[in-house]
């Protein structure tokens, strides 16, 4: 009897030392739990609210199909954020590749010269950034600045005016719909999931990987480790600027035309998202499938806000609130585990 | 000699007056001052009365940058504060009169320092990286301005109110004279207190300067707090010259102008020295550039470019590596020197 009751505590015991030894050992997956039980509160009150109105195929599918650029967007920065930097350029790349993809289109260059030339451009900021980080020691914000400021002006040198494409093989990106049942996923939905498959495969399963988490954790223990980290630092910006350039070329499908004020202050959306799918800004920390549930929060809001009929102002407003929400508690997690330590 | 060249503005003063050599030798007529009912007009008198903004901005952020922060939010405090003088101004019976125009830029000021107490509380007490604690409001702050003006442009006829960014005291523009006592006050305050230094302190060392005994947190809030203030101020002038509260335009990419005139003027990024005088001549560059490009007939939307490329060439002969090869150079130079003299000297003694 005796025996028996000692054995329950004991197993009672171990069970709770199991559970905290799996939030102790799993910290780092706490905050994005925390994004995707909102996304579930989000969809759940919405459902409530609008009395099962939302919750539908059409709108869980275009969900993807808004938030696409998006999602590429958040992909390409996680690898950034990951390295503990930053990139403010990707809203600009994203118009300026958009925008030089129909520039070239328009003047009648085929597709497989003008969809390559949208994702290099892209790329080709990212590596500049990335030299400026790693070789002139510039702060990852500065030289993402000065990316900023070079991509925007780029965009308005290729054209003043928004570009309409016209390109069938461009259009048809966004136009074909893959139906099951009422739910659809489009070319574009597909390019964005790839996105992600191919970051959380090459993050979590490759030596390249591994290196982007040591250089988020610890710069200088990872160079005395031997990773090669200037070559992974310079290749996260230009991993970024190769999805903002790919971003570039959804957007343009999706509104069918180029437009060089397209995306301003997209890069603030995309940090929200990343931040919000439970990355640390401080690196070494986070994963590229919890920014996707960033994405879709911030998505989900902003159907949610539309729906309501609610001014777009609430949406700035909230996705702060949402942000400041996230970053406190990162800042409690990082605490304790400091204080562990 | 070589002291000029050491000193930290030799540069920046340097690139000014090229700028402005340059635009004197391009079109003559950028130097010329004239004086019209009792009032001074010039391409000159115009670059310091739009700077106006800018240089408040960039005050306010020089100090926090000093203390290794940054403040992001700045372009969208300058929008709420416009927006709250405009919806005071628009909703008071007499527009015109002068009490009603202080009382909205003394609570649109108010309500700019509450947000940097906010931003400050956020870095200082929760000690949240400055990037994103001030990310915060630059996303949420725009949102409250527009749900001040309620979605619409405010426009208002206030004669009191456009004074203050086109009115005229003694020959110069009154946002002139507002800049220039922001300038002053800063200055006396940071180098004829100890509260410069002490800044520079937390910005070099916060845990030495800590065990030292100064009180970073309440040194580091306060920097906030300048921001917002200043950037408040910044956002009354804006709105008095287009008569209006713009929400969406109002200090849009602000912050990324006032963090180049900080780093132009000599300011590192990552804290500690700062100099107030470099600030200033950062931002006169960057208003002298943005009049050159619009004179060289460039559209203003493809300017950026050229911030780009000034940014970059700053920042690379800014970093180490430029600097070491320089350096290594320039004592390469010297000691080929020296080996002649000394080849000279053995040759009058042989």
């Amino acid at each position: 009897m005796t025996a028996t009751a000692v054995r329950d505590e004991t197993t009672k015991e171990s069970r709770t030392m199991k559970v905290e030894s799996f939030l102790g050992r799993h910290a780092a997956l706490m905050p994005t739990f925390a994004a995707l039980a909102i996304l579930l509160l989000l969809f759940a009150g919405a459902e409530a609210f609008l009395r099962g109105d939302f919750i539908t195929p059409r709108n869980i599918s275009a969900l993807l199909l808004d938030n696409a650029y998006l999602l590429v967007l958040a992909v390409g920065m996680t690898f950034v954020i990951l390295t503990g930097g930053i990139d403010l350029s990707v809203g600009s790349v994203m118009a300026f590749t958009g925008i030089l993809g129909a520039k070239l289109l328009a003047d009648g260059l085929p597709v497989v010269i003008a969809v390559p030339a949208i994702i290099l451009g892209g790329a080709l900021i990212g590596l500049v950034i990335g030299v400026l980080v790693q070789y002139f020691n510039v702060q990852p914000f500065i030289a993402s600045l000065a990316g900023l400021f070079l991509a925007r002006g780029l965009a308005f040198v290729v054209s003043l005016s928004s570009i309409k494409v016209e390109e069938p093989a461009i259009l048809w990106l966004q136009s074909t719909r893959i139906t099951v049942g009422s739910w659809y996923i489009t070319p574009t939905g597909i390019i964005a999931l790839l996105a992600v498959a191919v970051a959380a495969f090459v993050l979590h399963l490759t030596r390249f990987g591994r290196t982007v988490y040591a250089i988020g954790g610890s710069e200088s223990s990872a160079r005395l480790m031997g990773l090669n980290v200037a070559r992974t630092k310079v290749a996260v910006y230009v991993i970024s600027g190769l999805c903002a350039g790919l971003a570039g070329l959804i957007l343009t499908a999706y509104s069918g035309a180029g437009y060089p004020r397209n995306g301003i202050g997209t890069e603030l959306d995309a940090i929200a998202a990343v931040v919000i799918g439970g990355t640390l800004l401080t690196g070494g920390r986070g994963y590229v499938v919890g920014s996707m549930v960033g994405v879709f929060v911030y998505g989900t809001i902003k159907t949610i806000i539309s729906f309501m009929g609610a001014e777009q102002s609430w949406m700035q407003i909230i996705v702060g609130a949402l942000l400041l929400l996230f970053i406190v508690v990162q800042r409690a997690i990082v605490a304790r585990s400091e204080g562990r330590r | 000699m070589t002291g000029i060249f050491k000193n930290r503005l030799f540069w920046p003063v340097v690139s000014l007056l090229t700028l402005v050599v340059v635009n004197t030798i391009a079109r003559p007529q950028f130097i010329e001052i004239t004086m019209r009912d009792g009032r001074l007009y010039g391409a000159l008198i115009d670059i310091l009365r739009n700077s106006a903004p800018l240089m408040l901005v960039a005050l306010g952020m020089t100090i926090v940058i000093a203390t290794r922060g940054i403040d992001l939010s700045v372009g969208a405090v300058m929008a709420v504060s416009g927006a709250v003088a405009l919806t005071i101004i628009d909703g008071s019976g007499n527009p015109g009169s002068l009490g009603t125009v202080a009382v909205a830029v003394v609570v649109a000021v108010l309500v700019a320092l509450v947000l940097g107490v906010w931003n400050g509380f956020l870095v200082a007490v929760l000690k949240i990286q400055p990037i994103i604690a001030t990310l915060v409001l630059m996303l949420a702050g725009r949102g409250v301005a527009l749900l001040i003006t309620g979605g619409f442009i405010t426009t208002v006829n206030s004669d009191p109110f456009s004074f203050i960014a086109s009115g005229y005291v003694l020959l110069l523009p009154v946002a002139f004279f507002i800049s220039v006592a922001a300038i002053a006050v800063m200055s006396l305050v940071e180098r004829r207190t100890a509260l410069g230094v002490l800044t520079e302190a937390v910005g070099i060392n916060p845990e030495a300067s800590r065990l030292a005994g100064v009180r970073s947190r309440g040194i580091i809030w306060s920097a906030y707090i300048v921001s917002g203030t200043l950037a408040g101020v910044a956002g009354i002038i804006y709105a008095s010259n287009i008569k209006a509260a713009d929400a969406n335009a109002a200090g849009l990419f602000i912050e990324l102008y006032a963090i180049l005139a900080v780093v132009l003027g000599g300011t590192s990024l990552s804290g500690g020295k700062f100099s107030l005088a470099g600030t200033v001549i950062g931002v006169l560059i960057i208003q002298t550039l943005d009049s050159t490009i619009l004179f060289l007939g460039v559209p203003s939307a493809q300017s950026p470019v050229f911030f780009a490329i000034v940014v970059v060439v700053v920042v690379v002969v800014q970093s180490s590596r430029v600097r070491g090869a320089l350096s290594r150079a320039s004592a390469s130079l010297t000691r080929a020197k020296t080996d002649t003299d000394d080849r000279e000297k053995a040759e009058v003694a042989r």
